[in-house]
Order: structure tokens, then C-alpha cells, then sequence
């Protein structure tokens, strides 16, 4: 990130000449503090996740005392094809780590591991839009019960993400081909720290929509 | 790679107008625009207030030469003009929302907040400049919305700041619940949008960018103060996005969140074309609960720069060190952790176990501690010093006269019972206006006075600037003090015409009197445009350290340049409170002079 690239702060004085500790790096930090503190993209990023965290701690919340009143439905299953969706991501999360792997090592490959990521991400997406069409086609209306409403609610906006993480994904990948990733640069592995978020908060809003 | 960047990115300055000062990525310059822009929208919500105010006083009076300027605010037929009660409730919503969001919460965090932080923690700029760009451009949009949903034909948004269900959730509950509502989410999302962003950045560039020799604890209270309301808002926010996006889906996909089966408009109940409810099981209570999530942590937003402009301010001004640093520090986080547990106490009568309530009473009553630890520190720090009376330490003292009053208040209202008394009274408009309102706006002129050189190379006029306090000081308590006798009394907020009620018409001369009190304080405001801009092109150079104070942000030129400071970032030695240190020659040592210094070698 040339965001960073004004500041002159001892952590990064020091540090001038190696490049920003990533995991691979695993400098242990010096001066002002190291692993994610060595890092403003990183931290930046976690704080990010944070705030999103947040946004669904509030979703939780507001699910789990609207369950208590009238209306609730709660006779929605998942359908089968929310299970293969599901298979998609968790394998998208595999194949960002053996891009990772590939640039850290410095092995050629990187790109097309990308390429199968981004696949897999954009094939969630699709299956999730069938997942919805097949449900309104069988009737399960999003205002009908308050159920189906967090269903769609929380799936939309899980979606919606993704469709945000896909385009920062398009930046890193033309950032893979052009080779402008070296082995110590963690652009993709800050990519890759929020593609993994996304595929747990997917099991999590799995689990709590069906399974809780 | 990195390194070069920087010098070639620091020596080469944007020179076209529009990268330098329209679309700039230099902290400074956003934190000026956040700050101008603010303090426009304040000149908005503060004729908001006017309008409630006379409106309060002499409501049977003829409003037609109003009704020219509002013709949606106004009933004019027979050559007689009277407010309708929708406007009022779309003025003190607006009004509030725009005060509370778009003001407050924008001119100390946002505008300070990017002004001060990389000066005072000793960076180049924040962590992520085009964030932070793009973040002003996001808030910039929020405002207009805002701004224009006066002119849509149904009127602004009219269910109260906190927008409670179900007036913000029917679409044809009121006027402003249709594309008035619509435009207050739309505009609050923006306003959302952007402080998040600034979030990430205070939080990075505070923890990452010090300076050499800055650890936490040599930070100024001000830096201090900006980290926790980076950290409450990135965290209390999320709670009003998720209810914003379930009031969407209620007011356009008939979901129900937040709608009951047993509801009425216009006295006609919602059913479906089977005779069965349109909703089901939805509770208001859910938006409050999410509302005051974030509502509550909101206000120590507010809050929490102005105790930190207070401490910095205050110490400069008595030749003291501040007293107490590490329990200021300590205060702050505790007010901070304590604003997330806290939110029950505006819903004592909205219905909540009793158990649950006393729960929410104690949390609040336990703020009054690290509350009154700030406050004994300050006056500690005052007691015998000598005090150089300036118009910022004026504005300084303000903050704790209102912190104290305000905060009286607050431990009344922080317990079930009296609160079922007062709740929804002018007492509590008195008690926020006090101590939200109050010491967060006279956090900002403090603020404003002492850093203008840091905005202009200027200083302010000091005699237009003491006319200004004390003009504002007097009036304010003029205005909110007597609130708290007719809200014991039984006068409701949020209502156009109190004297429709019998028992409420006794009061009318008390609110005349509030009414005169605002009317000059709203006045009284022109002095301070007058000074800033008078004293933006006119007032007297500042230097690099006018007040010689000790922070980083002094031992640069005045205004600092692009990249802050023309050579090398100074090192720090010791906390920025080195004043009448009898071992030092001078009567302060600056944060960055080496230990020498300080013993007078
Ligand atoms: C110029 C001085 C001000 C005057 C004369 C003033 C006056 C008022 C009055 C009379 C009300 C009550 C309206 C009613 O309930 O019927 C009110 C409400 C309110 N004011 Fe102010 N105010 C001023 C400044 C501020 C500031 C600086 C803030 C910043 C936080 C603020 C925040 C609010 C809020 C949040 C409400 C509640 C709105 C609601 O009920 O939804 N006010 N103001
Ligand atoms: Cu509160």
C-alpha cells in the first residue's frame, strides 16, 4: 500500500530495507511493537473486520429476540444446494492459501490458483442467486415469516460482501500477473485474511440460521 | 520501494488546485473541510432551533411572513399563519439529527481528529491518506441528502433523532415518514460510511505512526480521547447499520422486524386482503435496543474530544502539569468501556424488567465515577496555578462548568424512578443541551481558538473571541438552565403547542424567557463567523508556538507544510504536560527538546 509511504515512524525506520513483515516474513517486529502493529494495512484491516463482526453481532442479536415473538416461521430447511455453495467457498479459502503458498516460495502458479479463488467465488455467488430463485419459486416469500426474512436478509448481505471482496480480488490478481507481489509483500495475504473471514462468516450464518 | 515513493510523493506535492485543496489527500486539508462543513451545518440546525424555540414561546402568534419562507411549515389562510405540528416534529428531528451526526459528532472527531492526529503523534499524514479522502467525500453527499430532504414535497424526516419505529417504519404514518425517512437513512448510511473510515484511520495511525520515543503514555489526552471515539464508533456504528437495513425492509418488502400485528394508521388496522395482520411480531423495542446500542456510546463520541481538548487546553493555560494523567487515561477508558453497557437507561419506560432496569441504573450511576475523577483532576490541575485567561482556557472552563451541571442531572436520570417522572421532559432536552450539546460545542470553540494557527498560520481575535464566550456562556445557561424547572413541572418535548394543555399555560412567561436567552445566543454566533473568518485572512501571524505550549504539533511552522515538517520528524523525550518544572530554565519543555533540557544543563 503507498499509503504508507509518508510516514517515517522508528517501527519503519528501522525496518527500511525489509519489507513489512508478513506471515511469511515473521520478522517479530522491533521498535514500537511488532506483528500487526508492524503492519497499518493489517491492522487496518483487522479493525475493519471488527467493525463488520459488529454488524452481525447486531444481526444476531436482533435474530435471536425476534425468534421469541409471533410470526417467526422457522420451518425453513436449507436447501440442498446451499450445501454445495457452502463445499464452494471453504474450497475458494483452500486454493487463496495455495496461491500463497505458490508466491511465497516463489513458485510460478500463483495466478492461475488465483484464478480457480476467484472461480469458485463467483460460482458461490451464482449458486446462492439459484438458491433464492428456487425458494421464491417454491413459494418461500421473504415477508412471510420472519425467518425467511433473516434468511434473505443475512444471505443478501453476506452476498453483497463477497461481491466487495470480489473486486478487490480483481486488483490482486492483476497485481499477481503483472508480478508486482515479491515474496515479503502481503497484499495478497491481506486479501486472503478477508476471503477466509468471509467463508466463516458464511458457516456461522449457516449455522445460525439453521442450525441454532 | 516504499522509501522513495515517500520522498518522491513528499517532495512533489500536488501544485493543481483541485489535488491541493478540493480532492486532497493531506490530512490538513481534510480536517479543515470537515470542519467547515460542519460548522455550516451547524448554522443550519442552529435556525432549526430558532424556529423551535419562537415557535415554544408564542405559538398563537402570526407566523404568515414565515409561512412564505416554509409554505410546507405553515398554515396560512385568512391572513393568519400558525405552524403545523408535522413541521415542528421534522424541525427539532433535523434539527438534532443534523446537531448530533452531522455537527458534533464531525467537527471535533473528523475535524480535529485528521487536523491534530499525525501533528501530534509526529507522522507525515494518517496511515491511509486516500481513505481518508475518499472518506470527507463520503460525508459531503450524506450532508446534501440531509440537506435536501426539506424540499421533497412530503417534508424531512419527522420521527425524532432516533428515528423510533413505527413513525420511521409506516411509510404513511406522518409526512416526514415517507421520502423524508427514506432520505434520513439514506443520509445517515453516508455519514456512517465516512466515520468509519476515518475510524480505521485514527486507530492505525495512532498505533502505528508514532514518532520516536512517543509511547502511549507520552500522548497527548487530546490523542488519547480520538483513539477510543475511533474505537466506539467502529464498533457501536454496525449496531444502526443492521437496524437501518431492517427498517428498510420493513418500510419497502413488508418484512416485520420492527411492526407489530396490533397497529393502526390512520386509525384503519393493516391487514392483509384475508382480513389477517399485514405484519407479525415485530417489536419497536428491537430499533430501540439497536438504536441505544450505538445512541449511548454516541454521545461519549461526542464527548469524549471536548474532555480531551479540556485537558490539553487547560493545561497549557495554568502552567501545569496536567494532575492525574494516568487516571485521566484510565477515566476515559472506563467511560468508554462503561458506554457499552449502558444504553437501557433511555428505555426505562419503554418497558423492560424491572431487574434488567436496576441493572442499567447501576452501570450508569457507576459513569459518575471516572466523570467525577476527570473532573477532580481538572480542578486540581487549576487549584492556585496561575491562569493565563485566554479565549481558549475560557471555552476550557466552559466545558467543565457544563460537564458538572450536566452531569448533575445525568445521576437523577440514570435511576428508574425518577426517570418515569421525567422522562421525555424538557429536563432531559436540558440535560443533554448541557452536557452533550454544551460541552461538546464549547469543546470545538476551545479547540477552534487554540489550533487556528495549526488551520491558518493565524491566530483569533481574543477580544471578539471573549465577547463571543461570554455572550454564549451566560445565554446558554439561559437558555437550558430554566428547561429543567418546566420539564419537573410537566412540559413535554417534542410538542408544537404546549398551552393546549391547561396545566402547562402557567409556564409561558419561563418559556418566553428561554426563547429571549436563545434568540441572542443563536446571535451571538455571528461574532464567532465574524472572528473566524476575519482572523483566517487578517489575524495576527501565530508563529510556530504561539501559546508556548509543549506538543508536537507546535514545533512546526504555523500552518505546517505539506508532509508536516520541513526536515526530519522530531524525536520525543517526554509527555507533552512539562510545565514550571523547577529544574527546567524555561517555564515548559517541549516533547521533543532531549533530557538536557529538562534538568537545565
Ligand atoms: C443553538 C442552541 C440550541 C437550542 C436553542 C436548542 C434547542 C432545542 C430544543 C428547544 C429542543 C427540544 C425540542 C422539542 O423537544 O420540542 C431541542 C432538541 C434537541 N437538540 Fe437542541 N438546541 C440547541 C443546540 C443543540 C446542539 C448543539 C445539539 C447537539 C447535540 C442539540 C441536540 C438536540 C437533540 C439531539 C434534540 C432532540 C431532538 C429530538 O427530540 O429528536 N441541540 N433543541
Ligand atoms: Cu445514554
Amino acid at each position: 500500500m503507498t499509503a504508507r509511504t509518508l510516514e517515517q515512524s522508528p517501527v519503519h525506520h528501522q525496518g527500511a530495507d525489509v519489507p513489512p513483515a508478513g506471515p511469511g516474513a515473521g520478522d517479530g517486529g522491533s521498535g514500537g511493537g511488532g506483528g500487526i502493529l508492524a503492519d497499518p494495512a493489517r491492522l487496518g484491516l483487522w479493525l475493519f473486520l471488527g467493525t463488520i463482526t459488529m454488524l452481525f453481532i447486531g444481526f444476531t442479536s436482533a435474530y435471536i429476540a425476534r425468534r421469541a415473538s409471533a410470526g417467526w416461521g422457522g420451518e425453513l430447511t436449507p436447501p440442498p444446494l446451499l450445501w454445495v455453495n457452502t463445499l464452494l467457498l471453504l474450497a475458494s479459502s483452500v486454493t487463496v492459501e495455495g496461491a500463497r503458498r505458490r508466491l511465497r516460495r516463489w513458485q510460478p502458479g500463483v495466478a492461475a490458483w488465483l484464478g480457480a479463488t476467484g472461480a469458485l467465488g463467483l460460482l458461490f455467488v451464482a449458486g446462492q442467486v439459484a438458491v433464492w430463485r428456487s425458494l421464491v419459486a417454491r413459494g418461500v416469500l421473504l415477508a412471510a415469516s420472519a425467518h425467511n426474512s433473516f434468511f434473505y436478509l443475512l444471505t443478501g448481505l453476506h452476498v453483497v460482501h463477497l461481491l466487495g471482496a470480489l473486486v478487490w480480488f480483481l486488483v490482486v490478481l492483476a497485481k499477481a500477473r503483472r508480478l508486482r507481489y515479491t515474496p515479503g509483500q502481503d497484499g495478497l495475504g491481506l486479501f486472503a485474511t478477508f476471503w477466509h473471514f468471509l467463508g466463516g462468516l458464511w458457516v456461522y450464518l449457516f449455522l445460525l440460521l439453521f442450525v441454532f | 520501494m516504499a522509501t522513495h515513493a515517500a520522498h518522491a510523493e513528499h517532495a512533489h506535492a500536488p501544485q493543481a488546485f483541485i489535488w491541493k485543496y478540493v480532492f486532497s489527500k493531506d490530512h490538513k486539508v481534510i480536517g479543515i473541510q470537515y470542519y467547515v462543513t460542519a460548522m455550516l451545518m451547524a448554522l443550519v440546525a442552529g435556525l432549526l432551533a430558532m424556529l423551535i424555540r419562537v415557535q415554544l414561546a408564542w405559538p398563537e402568534k402570526d407566523y404568515t411572513w414565515l409561512g412564505k419562507i416554509f409554505p410546507m411549515g405553515y398554515d396560512v389562510g385568512g391572513g393568519f399563519g400558525v405552524m403545523r405540528p408535522e413541521f415542528y416534529a421534522m424541525l427539532f428531528t433535523m434539527h438534532g439529527t443534523i446537531m448530533v451526526f452531522f455537527v458534533l459528532s464531525t467537527a471535533p472527531v473528523s475535524g480535529f481528529g485528521n487536523l491534530l492526529i499525525p501533528l501530534q503523534v509526529g507522522a507525515r499524514d494518517m496511515a491511509f491518506p486516500f481513505l481518508n479522502g475518499l472518506s470527507y467525500w463520503t460525508f459531503l453527499p450524506g450532508c446534501l441528502v440531509i440537506l435536501a430532504s426539506f424540499f421533497v414535497e412530503s417534508g424531512a424526516a419527522a420521527g425524532g433523532w432516533t428515528s423510533y419505529p413505527p413513525l420511521s417504519a409506516l411509510k404513511g404514518a406522518v409526512p416526514g415518514s415517507g421520502t423524508g425517512q427514506t432520505m434520513w437513512i439514506i443520509g445517515m448510511v453516508f455519514f456512517i460510511a465516512s466515520f468509519t473510515m476515518g475510524g480505521l484511520n485514527f486507530v492505525t495511525t495512532i498505533l502505528n505512526l508514532r514518532t520516536k520515543g512517543l509511547s502511549m503514555f507520552r500522548l497527548p489526552l487530546t490523542m488519547w480521547a480520538m483513539f477510543l471515539v475511533a474505537i466506539l464508533g467502529l464498533l457501536a456504528f454496525p449496531a444502526l447499520v443492521a437496524a437501518c437495513i431492517m427498517l428498510v425492509f420493513d418500510r419497502h418488502y413488508g418484512t416485520s422486524f420492527f411492526i407489530p400485528a396490533q397497529i393502526a394508521l390512520n386509525n384503519v388496522p393493516l391487514l392483509t386482503q384475508a382480513g389477517t395482520p399485514l405484519h407479525q411480531g415485530g417489536s419497536p423495542l428491537l430499533w430501540q435496543h439497536l438504536f441505544w446500542f450505538l445512541g449511548h456510546p454516541e454521545v461519549y463520541i461526542l464527548m469524549l474530544p471536548a474532555l480531551g481538548f479540556t485537558s490539553d487546553i487547560l493545561s497549557t493555560f495554568s502552567r501545569r502539569p496536567i494532575f492525574g494523567y494516568k487516571s485521566m487515561v484510565l477515566a476515559m477508558c472506563g467511560i468508554g468501556f462503561l458506554s457499552f453497557i449502558v444504553w437501557g437507561h433511555h428505555m426505562f419506560v419503554s418497558g423492560m424488567s424491572p431487574y434488567l432496569g436496576m441493572a442499567f441504573a447501576v452501570g450508569t450511576i457507576l459513569i459518575a465515577v471516572p466523570s467525577a475523577v476527570k473532573v477532580f483532576n481538572w480542578l486540581a490541575t487549576l487549584y492556585r496555578s496561575r491562569i493565563r485567561f485566554t479565549t481558549p482556557m475560557l471555552w476550557a472552563m466552559g466545558v467543565i462548568s457544563l460537564f458538572i451541571s450536566g452531569g448533575l442531572s445525568g445521576v437523577w436520570l440514570a435511576q428508574a424512578g425518577p426517570d418515569i417522572h421525567l422522562h421525555d421532559t424538557m429536563f432531559v432536552a436540558a440535560h443533554f443541551h448541557l452536557i452533550m450539546a454544551g460541552a461538546a460545542l464549547f469543546g470545538v470553540f476551545g479547540a477552534t481558538a487554540y489550533w487556528f494557527p495549526k488551520m491558518f498560520g493565524r491566530l483569533m481575535s481574543e477580544p471578539l473571541g471573549k465577547v463571543h464566550f461570554w455572550f454564549t456562556f451566560i445565554t446558554y445557561y439561559g437558555t437550558f438552565f430554566p428547561m429543567h424547572y418546566i420539564g419537573i413541572a410537566g412540559h413535554m418535548r417534542r410538542i408544537y403547542d404546549p398551552y393546549q394543555y391547561e396545566f402547562l399555560k402557567p409556564l409561558q412567561p419561563i418559556n418566553e424567557l428561554i426563547t429571549m436567552s436563545a434568540l441572542i445566543l443563536g446571535a451571538s454566533q455571528i461574532i464567532f463567523f465574524v472572528n473566524f473568518f476575519w482572523s483566517a485572512f487578517k489575524g495576527k501571524k501565530a508563529g510556530e508556538n504561539p501559546w508556548e505550549a509543549n506538543g508536537l504539533e507546535w514545533t512546526t511552522q504555523s500552518p505546517p507544510p505539506h508532509g508536516n515538517w520541513p526536515g526530519e520528524i522530531p524525536e520525543v523525550h517526554r509527555w507533552p504536560y512539562e510545565y514550571s518544572n523547577p529544574d527546567a530554565p524555561r517555564d515548559h519543555v517541549m516533547q521533543h527538546e532531549p533530557a538536557g533540557a529538562a534538568a537545565g544543563h
